[in-house]
């Protein structure tokens, strides 16, 4: 493929927590755990995993709205963990984010001329209202908002347009990545399809790179050119869509692939029920050895002992002792 | 001989003022549900689903207006004492919702909430309502039982919290579990456990459930019939079979067209429903769904479609007569 444009290395995101007591302990939660990937221009990269896996903090780590504690983020070459404010703004131009719950993502006091328009006021303070009006239109028709709409407040927005105007503020500084937080968790079915196809298309559109992060596993395989697959915040398979799809690797990817229903009843009744019990640990005090040894259905006592690193088998990267002996279900 | 119908609704209407405006939430419903089956209803936020649900049970707001009829065991409900409706609510129907929260009481201790109407409505003492509680929060598969009874609800995981809801609706021993989006705020991976929870309480409690959704998978996994509601009306009903293989309303072809499919590659568009949900306050003349509607016809803004046989169990609410299939992922 391409250049890269955003490349990852050992990126540990961790919060300190205070315990209750009469001698409160410190304990750190490992949200992003030595995280490491490349996003190459024009890919879209899926990151998927349950609630806790360290999904949206890595997201935010990206564009710096959680301050990394070890590792690297480099873009265009230049390492953002540690850049003051000032050269941190300068690079922010180029990495925009959209969140989950376009509303709550909207200054409910500005309307939304002004909402798009922010980051042109923050970055170009010389831009006459005039031009900076012709941009907002501009971006405001390329996502599929009316130019009529733009002296409207958010709340007058349903949830699928108001992720638009979400949309319309990350891409006006042209960036070239665009980090999307769960961008289509919140809406429904059918809005859902439109916003995914207006993203792919905006990516043809203005050639940007997605890191498009989701629980929703189909969304992600129709957006994404590579998935990356996250646990207590570490990396447990990071593949080519459809191979991760045709073939999953790691016993969680499999896990994770067949909880998904089946639209189709005698498909989704003729399946063997095995889905994966419980939920994740807490990643204040993680398994040893591998993080999801104690749900995985093939765990050895070598899982417990030592952590399985990151490794090409077959067409994945992936971290299991056992990905060779595993058969992929599906 | 076809099980007896445990609830019937007859042209139930649901209709809200606010600010002047009348909101039409729910109009002429006609919903049956038999004992031990699982109904799905499904449709877009703001389709009208749950009023409908919240209105059978005397739950929605006060300035709501319900009219029609809505029988349980042969029973009024509409207009019916309060006193009449709480024993009902408590006893015959649990209600689960897509918050559990929504159900839960942060303050009591999940063993107090449990335990509760047991001692209320069954009149047990507090050691057998304790035990039972302890069987239901394990035939929801939680683990250690004995300690989530003293533990909060803020102590559990979302997953967990809404195990306890379900175990909470079910614990009277109830003939109609409603979910109302019971898995929407939930991993994929909870989401299967507690699907497999619900298909557990139909085979082994005998359990008529009401599952309200917008994602079609879910109802695969687990409906026998679906109803599909559009802007407050039910435009298709029929089995599962029917909505999946041989539906005929646009508006559930759209609505399956438009799911992704995981076996789907990235180089095919997802067929998305053009335009937004109407607005229930201003819902477009004749069939609502017209505007969005790729069959439309002229009649299609003058007359609202009556639901119509198609064949023994299965309607539809639409003018088109033809045969579906423009979408591009048509077929099935």
């Amino acid at each position: 493929m391409s250049e890269t444009i955003l490349s990852v290395r050992d990126l540990c995101v961790y919060f300190e927590i205070r315990d209750e007591g009469w001698f409160p302990e410190k304990k750190l939660l490992r949200a992003v755990d030595g995280v490491s990937f490349d996003l190459e221009a024009g890919e879209t990269l899926g990151v998927v995993g349950e609630s806790g896996c360290g999904k949206s903090t890595l997201a935010r780590a990206i564009v710096a709205l959680v301050p990394a504690t070890a590792g690297e983020i480099r873009f265009d070459g230049q390492n953002l963990v540690g850049l003051d404010a000032e050269q941190l703004r300068q690079q922010r131009r180029h990495l925009q984010i959209i969140f989950q719950d376009p509303l709550a993502s909207l200054d409910p006091r500005m309307t939304v001329g002004e909402i798009i328009g922010e980051p042109l006021r923050s970055f170009f303070p010389r831009m006459s209202a005039a031009e900076r009006r012709t941009k907002v239109i501009e971006i405001m028709q390329r996502v599929g908002l009316m130019a009529g709409y733009i002296n409207r407040y958010p709340h007058e927005f349903s949830g699928g347009q108001a992720q638009r105007i979400g949309i319309a503020r990350a891409l006006i500084l042209h960036p070239e990545v665009v980090v999307c937080d769960e961008p289509v968790s919140a809406l429904d079915v059918s809005i859902k399809a439109q916003i995914v196809n207006l993203l792919m298309e905006l990516q043809q559109v203005y050639g940007i790179s997605l890191l498009f992060v989701a629980h929703d596993l189909a969304s992600v395989r129709h957006i994404s050119h590579r998935v990356l697959v996250l646990y207590l915040g570490k990396v447990m398979e990071l593949a080519d869509s459809d191979a991760i799809y045709r073939a999953p690797r790691h016993p969680y990817t499999q896990s994770l692939i067949h909880a998904v229903p089946v639209a189709d009843p005698r498909q989704a009744r003729a399946r063997p029920a095995k889905g994966l019990e419980g939920e994740p640990p807490s990643p204040i005090d993680p398994p040893s050895g591998c993080v999801f040894r104690t749900r995985c259905p093939y765990a050895v006592e070598r899982c417990a002992a030592e952590v399985p690193a990151l490794r090409q088998v077959g067409e994945s990267r992936v971290a299991c002792h056992l990905a060779e002996q595993i058969q992929s279900s599906s | 001989m076809a099980p007896a119908t445990l609830l019937e609704a007859r042209q139930l209407t649901v209709e809200f003022t606010t600010r002047g405006r009348v909101v039409h939430a729910v109009t002429e419903v006609d919903l049956d549900l038999a004992q031990g089956e699982v109904l799905a209803i499904v449709g877009e936020s703001g389709s009208g689903k749950s009023q409908m649900l919240l209105s059978m049970l005397g739950l929605t707001a006060p300035n709501s207006r319900v009219k029609g009829s809505v029988r349980f065991d042969g029973q009024e409900l509409l207009g019916a004492p309060e006193k009449r409706l709480n024993q009902i609510r408590a006893r015959k129907i649990g209600y689960v919702f897509q918050d559990p929260m929504t159900s839960l009481n942060p303050y009591l201790s999940i063993g107090l909430q449990l335990a509760e109407p047991l001692r209320i409505h069954k009149k047990l003492g507090k050691a057998a309502a304790a035990a039972q509680a302890v069987e239901m929060l394990r035939a929801v598969h939680i683990s250690e039982p004995e300690q989530r009874m003293r533990q909060y609800p803020h102590q559990l995981s979302g997953g967990m919290r809404q195990r306890v809801a379900i175990a909470m609706a079910l614990v009277c021993g109830p003939e109609i579990l409603i979910a109302d989006e019971p898995t929407t705020a939930l991993d994929v991976t909870v989401q299967a456990q507690v699907l497999s929870l619900l298909r557990e309480a139909r085979e082994r409690l005998g359990t008529a459930v009401i599952l309200v959704t917008h994602d079609l998978g879910v109802i695969a996994e687990l409906a026998d019939r679906v109803n599909v509601m559009y802007a407050g009306r039910i435009v298709e009903k029929g089995t599962v079979e029917d909505i999946f293989y041989r539906r005929r309303h646009p508006y559930t072809e759209a609505l399956e067209n438009s799911i992704p499919d995981l076996s789907d590659s990235r180089a095919t568009p997802l067929v998305a429903i053009e335009g937004n949900p109407p607005d229930l306050s201003a819902v477009p003349a004749g069939c609502a769904f017209h505007p969005r509607c790729p069959y439309r016809l002229a009649m299609c803004d003058q007359a609202v479609p009556p639901l119509e046989a198609v064949d023994e169990n299965h309607s539809k609410a639409c003018f088109y007569q033809g045969e579906l299939g423009r979408g591009a992922k048509a077929g099935g």
